[in-house]
């Protein structure tokens, strides 16, 4: 069986690292396993990171990608640096409204707003 | 002219490993029905998410991933609805004693939001008494806002 692993786009801006899901969907355990073992190790390299998460290409999610996102928002916040996330499509961000996590995320409209106003 | 229209829903069954990755196989054949039947995008979103949250409860938390049990689905497919059970081979669960992932320190625990989505995007959602298996139901192309209007309310507070 082929192993397809979940990739992420990694781009270094002067005053955020901007990361985006590159699948549509994230379905599998080993898949989101994969995707934090990529995400937590871009968030090492940095001390305090301003960390932007581009959702335009995902087009489902499930409960274990808003668990990914818990995780890594508190690794965040531990070395005190930034979430945002952006571009995320009415379907999804319908799912965090229902699940109050509108109330825990900073959602930006598109990159160059989320990137407005970072330490 | 309105022309009512009689027709037995067909019903279908799958019997699928006790496995996550089963979890594509039983999605793909279900959205595929509901696709034949006319079923919308809206809907398709709905049942896929709320399918994979069902399914993988019943895999991890129901059979505990053991391969020597399996995960039954039985649904039912009209014009108007989808009806569809997950039966799993676990002892079952209380879903009341399930906490609420959306208020206090659970806003901020990784899990716990799986019920809460199946619940919001299904019409109807019952589990057995024993609590291995749960019913739902999605009527066709239903707007959300009569659905749940709490979604719609919940920025006001």
């Amino acid at each position: 069986m082929a192993d397809i692993k979940p990739r992420i786009s990694v781009e270094y801006a002067s005053n955020a690292v901007i990361v985006g899901f590159t699948d549509e969907k994230i379905l599998e355990d080993k898949d989101i396993n994969a995707l934090q073992e990529s995400i937590m190790s871009v968030i090492e390299q940095s001390e305090k990171i301003n960390l932007i998460l581009d959702f335009k290409n995902v087009k489902f999610l499930s409960s274990a990608v808003l668990g990914l996102l818990i995780r890594i928002s508190k690794r965040i916040y531990e070395s005190e640096g930034h979430l945002r996330l952006c571009n995320i499509n009415p379907k999804i961000y319908e799912i965090f409204k229902i699940t109050r996590l509108t109330k825990t995320f900073d959602i930006y409209k598109d990159i160059e707003s989320a990137t407005e106003d970072l330490p | 002219m309105f022309i009512m229209t009689s027709e037995t829903p067909t019903s279908y069954s799958i019997v699928a490993e006790s496995k996550p990755s089963e979890v594509v196989r039983v999605c793909d054949e279900v959205l595929a029905k509901l696709k034949e039947k006319g079923f919308g995008k809206d809907d398709m979103f709905a049942v896929h998410l709320t399918l994979e949250e069902a399914f993988l409860n019943a895999v991890k938390h129901g059979n505990k991933m053991d391969p020597d049990k399996t995960v039954k689905v039985d649904y039912s497919v009209s014009q108007d609805k989808l009806e569809i059970s997950v039966t799993d081979q676990g002892p079952g669960f209380k879903p009341d004693n399930v906490d609420d992932p959306r208020f206090g320190e659970n806003l901020f625990k990784p899990g716990g939001r799986g019920l809460l989505l199946m619940n919001s995007y299904m019409d109807m959602v019952k589990y057995n008494e024993q609590g291995n298996s749960v019913y739902m139901v999605r009527y066709k192309e239903k707007p959300l806002q009569r659905r749940k209007s709490s979604v719609l309310d919940e920025d006001k507070d």
